[in-house]
């Protein structure tokens, strides 16, 4: 059995982040395990710029963001494994992993750091009726062949949900020579950034049709095209608007979901909402010594919070492998209500929480003049107007350790939308 | 007078701009909200730039391909000859971040620089 005092589960930019803190807080054992054959997690992927504005001030592109953090990684002499796939979690911390040379491993570990990050929902779990030919893809396997492995999956293609990589991939496809015919989106508005639906729709004159999906797929051994219809109100297709499209190739851009197999079977406690494990304010989960941070924690839209949340996740752990648990002071729940579907962390405490903590979430619906409120117990302490705030964008508020203590017998904090 | 529709991209708010144009000159800038969208407008519709992604075939390294860039922005409307003129190079493995991949892409003055390190 190998012995470690941190091993973490993902070598993106979530684990390279947290590996690279905890090593800056005094660990010195810690072991990386990635299953893919390099560091970098799907930033390798993501060629376009647009990444680090908020930790490097400037715009990289998702390699050059991720090579940075490799470098540290590197320098700092932290261990990785690549080509390793992490089979199983203990909850005593026995981490069960293989790969082609070493065969089966059993790992120990003090703690353990989740950062397994995320996969796209497929077909299967958007219920499209149709056949199943060759030519359906999920937006990121489509990048990953155009990006990496160099093949372009398709020549004429429609696109279902305007997430950011669908975005990303209509014009990425454009530029390598396919014509992307259109962009449909079931919901109202697009969970998409405004950048990326002008740089990549407008730019290329590519029509983005809201409150639209596909409602058939034509073809038996390869996509012959597919049918759009409009939806109603409760998302159902109105009979009359359906429209052909001919193509070879359907792209899914349709919401990220958390990769938490191996969470699951440890038995981490997890969030209904975001479909990553429930956090304090150490990114602790219910395990003792097992952390979460990134995308397998909550679906970001910016790497850079990825970064900070897992700079977080890799002190925390540093100090549970130094200090132990702080038991001292009492977790306080926070209540998302009001518009506001989740929180990280969903507890915190007063006692242990840094001088200033940010709490992220993200709103049910698009609002406009808005206020984020934060209330300790009935107290309202926060109050904070918001031209507008969507699903497609994390919100954040920053809580202090100095006022929070000053509230000391509270049971509750709550954050919500008002409207005035 | 011209006119021309715009999204802000400064904000989600994503704000509906309007640019009144005297032959090249900004009249106006309606719909905004913030500075930002009118610093958006006057630049998008007088002299729109991007940097431009993509990617080339590798010889003799451990990956089939390497990502590039533009060093800097480039018109907008010169998106295509850039992509044209790379379409067909190759370089060989080993590649670093930052290694000039073709110089002065299709005359825009703007190199293309590799945005990941390939080795052997």
């Amino acid at each position: 059995m190998l012995n470690y005092d941190i091993v973490i589960v993902g070598g993106g930019p979530a684990g390279l982040a947290a590996a690279i803190s905890a090593k800056k807080h005094g660990v010195e054992r810690i072991l990386v395990l990635e299953r893919d054959k390099e560091l970098g997690g799907i930033l390798n992927q993501c060629i376009h710029n647009g990444f680090g504005l908020h930790t490097f001030k400037e715009e990289l592109t998702g390699p050059e963001y991720a090579g940075r953090f490799v470098d540290q990684l590197l320098e700092a002499k932290i261990e990785y494994k690549l080509n390793t796939m992490v089979l199983h979690i203990s909850e005593d911390k026995v981490i069960t992993a293989m790969n082609r040379e070493e065969g089966i491993l059993e790992i120990q570990a003090k703690a353990v750091i989740l950062a397994m990050g995320c996969r796209e929902r497929s077909r299967g779990a958007l219920n499209i009726p149709g056949y199943r030919p060759a030519g359906i893809y999920s937006a990121g396997t489509a990048q990953r062949l155009v990006n990496m492995e160099g093949y372009l999956p398709g020549r004429e293609v429609v696109i279902l949900g305007s997430g950011d990589i669908g975005l990303i991939m209509a014009r990425r496809m454009t530029l390598e020579g396919a014509k992307v015919k259109v962009v449909a989106e079931l919901l109202p508005y697009s969970g998409g950034l405004k950048r990326n639906i002008v740089q990549c729709l407008n730019d290329f004159d590519i029509p983005l049709k809201l409150s639209h999906t596909v409602v058939d797929i034509k073809g038996k051994e390869r996509v012959e095209g597919v049918t759009l219809a409009q939806v109603d109100e409760n998302r159902r297709p109105i009979p009359g608007t359906e429209e052909f499209y001919s193509c070879d190739t359907l792209l899914l851009s349709c919401g990220l979901i958390p990769e938490n197999e191996l969470s699951r079977e440890l038995g981490v406690e997890m969030s209904p909402v975001t479909s990553g494990p429930l956090v304090n304010e150490s990114l602790e989960t219910n395990i003792e010594g097992v952390f979460a941070c990134g995308n397998v924690l909550h679906v970001h839209d910016l790497v850079d919070f990825v970064s900070q949340e897992a700079e977080a996740a890799g002190k925390h752990a540093a100090e549970y492998v130094l200090e132990g648990k702080k038991a001292v002071g009492r977790e306080i729940p926070i209540i998302a209500t009001d518009g506001v579907r989740y929180t990280v962390p969903k507890t915190i405490n007063p006692m242990r929480m840094e001088e200033e903590h940010v709490i992220r979430f993200r709103v049910g619906d698009v609002y406009k003049n808005c206020y984020v409120s934060v209330y300790f117990g009935t107290e309202r302490i926060i109050h904070r107007k918001r031209p507008i705030v969507a699903p497609g964008e994390m919100e954040q508020v920053v809580l202090k350790k100095a006022q929070l203590l000053e509230y000391a017998s509270i049971d509750t904090i709550t954050v919500k939308l008002e409207m005035e | 007078m011209k006119k021309r529709e715009l999204i802000c991209i400064g904000c989600p708010m994503g704000c509906a701009l309007t640019v009144e144009l005297e032959g090249n000159e900004v009249v106006s800038v309606t719909g905004n909200t913030c500075k930002r969208g009118e610093d958006y407008a006057r630049k998008e519709v007088t002299n729109p730039t991007r940097i431009v992604t993509s990617t080339v075939k590798v010889a003799n390294g451990v990956l089939a391909a390497v990502s590039v860039k533009t060093e800097k922005d480039i018109p907008k409307g010169r998106i295509f000859d850039c992509v044209r003129a790379l379409k067909d190079v190759t370089v060989t493995a080993p590649v670093h971040i930052g290694d000039v991949i073709m110089k002065d892409v299709a005359g825009t003055g703007v190199n293309v620089i590799a945005t990941k390190d390939v080795g052997i």
